[in-house]
């Protein structure tokens, strides 16, 4: 992502139009993460609805503190042994200053930081949709602390750090497919395989009870994805990161209406969830592979990349594991079509002049590509069922089955999502009313 | 006095109101219910998962009638109701001991 260190003679100069830029697209990824928990939550039955968009919005707490206090520091100070970095002066962000600049880059230290600070946010939030409505709050809060820690500071290290091993041997990865979203998916499929499956997966209908909402989501996710994908140039001297821009509304028009196709020709309906995933699907695909490819790679893209997740999203039911909102299906399997057709369609005429078996480049870059592919993809799963394991073995993951059967949001939550009736009456505590029902109770008994 | 009862379509109740307003109806209670009969449900799909939802979206109207007219009045809601496509619903009348209204402390018929 980050362009190449170059050591300039001169002081880096800091640009006040790719800070002003920088600064937008740090806004426009974090209102993805709400955009996220209403994609997700409007997919949940009812009863899950509140839990839903909670597990994404505490991961605005938690990992913005975090990614304060040493998160930065392990995913973009001074590289240690290809695995993890570190800076003393990152920590807590003490020792850096408001006019800081890196050599060769025109925007602030800060600034970066609060721009990758959105991506370590929205990245274990991905995961949520696939343990959904059943796993306990504190479980997931904490799993955030230790995924993030263990898992995301590590891989953004090795794929955008400088020094980082996938970064290193050239694995293209622009704006996350394997940082963020194989990372994710991947994590997904390794938590799902330790806690399994809800309480009547496959025997009860769990239909989306607002799409929406899902639409909704959609729409802010796109929207949003316009800085995720263009602002990971870091600016706009070059034309790359606008050639991002224009790649990211390509690539996802083209899935939408692959995943589109897909459906009417299997299913014999075009779906309004079909679309949104079709979007979802192409915005993912397009993040690795948007600065190398060409408009019409990025048509290509789309399209591969709509039928493949379309297709990938019935797996679960075959292989038995609940997915819930299809993480895998969509993120990880995008994320690896993604990633993986850079080898194919490099142009080497977008970020570098890298080009790809279909411009003269032969397999070269495809096989540097699986590194970082399939690297990200094990290390995640693996150590993402690990932190499950313990989790469900110390504090338990997952509530009662009672508690599931009768909805998460009342049980963790103390709250209802939605309240249509009249009648919907109960005592507010401490208000006259109480007062007076406890006394009334006393003199009963 | 008769209950009559009839769960129906949902797209039907404007007919159906006015049909009993004309037949000279002064009251009635509408609920949102849902069952099914032989038309059983539909299929739904969502990512290619394939849905049966069995219980459909129905209406269920409820008329309090004097005995003489409980007949006429089944009649009434029945040709309102019809589409001839299967799915239309039921229409059934029990009897009712007594009913008061509310306001007045009116019984039996005076209260319909």
């Amino acid at each position: 992502m980050a362009p190449a260190i170059t050591l300039a003679a001169e002081a880096p100069k800091l640009s006040a139009a790719n800070t002003g830029f920088m600064l937008i697209a740090s806004a426009l990824v974090l209102i993805m993460t709400p955009g996220l928990a209403f994609f997700y939550g409007g997919m949940v039955r009812v009863k899950s609805t509140l839990n839903m968009l909670m597990m994404s919005f505490i991961s605005m707490g938690i990992v913005t503190i975090l990614w304060v206090l040493y998160g930065f520091s392990m995913s973009f100070g001074t590289d240690h042994g290809s695995i993890v970095g570190w800076t003393g002066d990152y920590v807590g962000w003490a020792g850096i200053d408001k006019m800081d600049l890196w050599p060769g880059y025109t925007i602030p230290v800060f600034v970066f930081a609060v721009f990758q600070m959105m991506f370590a946010i929205i990245t274990p939030a991905l995961i949520s949709g696939a343990i959904a409505d059943r796993v306990k709050f504190s479980a997931w809060a904490l799993f955030l602390v230790l995924w993030a820690t263990v898992v995301y500071f590590p891989v953004a290290h090795w794929v955008w750090g400088t020094g980082g091993w996938a970064f290193e041997l050239g694995v293209i990865d622009f704006a996350g497919g394997t940082a963020v979203h194989i990372n994710a998916g991947a994590a997904a499929l390794g938590v799902i395989l330790v806690i399994g499956k809800r309480v009547g997966f496959k025997k009860d209908p769990m239909r989306p009870h607002s799409l929406p909402l899902v639409m909704l989501g959609a729409g802010l996710l796109w929207f949003g994805w316009f800085g995720f994908n263009a602002g990971s140039w870091l600016g706009n001297d070059d034309g790359v990161g606008p050639l991002m821009f224009v790649n990211t509304q390509i690539a996802t028009g083209a899935a939408m209406l692959a995943w589109l196709a897909y459906e009417k020709i299997r299913h014999g309906a075009f779906t309004t969830l079909g679309a949104a995933s079709g979007a979802v699907a192409g915005l993912v695909a397009i993040t690795p592979s948007g600065g190398a490819v060409s408009p019409m790679g990025a048509i290509a893209v789309g399209v591969i990349a709509g039928v493949a997740c379309a297709a990938a999203v019935g797996l679960k039911f075959k292989f038995g594991f609940d997915d819930s909102l299809d993480v895998v299906g969509v993120h990880m399997v995008g994320g690896i079509a993604g990633s993986l057709l850079i080898g194919l369609f490099a142009s080497g005429k977008g970020q570098s002049d890298v080009k790809g078996l279909f411009y003269g480049g032969g397999m070269h870059q495809f096989w540097i590509q699986c590194a970082g592919v399939f690297g990200v993809l094990f290390y995640s799963l693996i150590a993402s069922a690990i932190l499950a394991f313990i989790l469900d073995k110390t504090i338990g993951m997952r509530i009662t089955e009672e508690e599931e059967v009768s909805g998460i949001d009342q049980a963790e939550h103390a709250e209802t999502a939605y309240d249509y009736s009249g009648t919907g009456g109960g005592v507010v505590a401490g208000s006259a009313a109480a007062v007076s029902a406890t006394e009334t109770k006393k003199v009963d008994a | 006095m008769k209950l009559i009862t009839a769960v129906v379509k949902p797209h039907r109740l404007d007919e159906i109101k006015e049909a009993l307003q004309a037949f000279g109806v002064h009251g009635l209670t509408v609920t949102e219910a849902s069952g099914y009969g032989r038309q059983r449900g539909h299929t739904e799909v969502y990512r290619g998962a394939e849905y049966t939802v069995d219980l459909v979206p129905k209406i269920r109207i409820e008329v309090l009638v004097e005995d003489d007219d409980a007949e006429q009045l089944i009649d009434v809601v029945v040709k309102a109701a019809r589409t001839g496509k299967i799915g239309d619903g039921k229409v059934w009348s029990l009897p009712v001991e007594t009913a008061v209204r509310v306001r007045t402390g009116e019984r039996g018929p005076d209260a319909l």
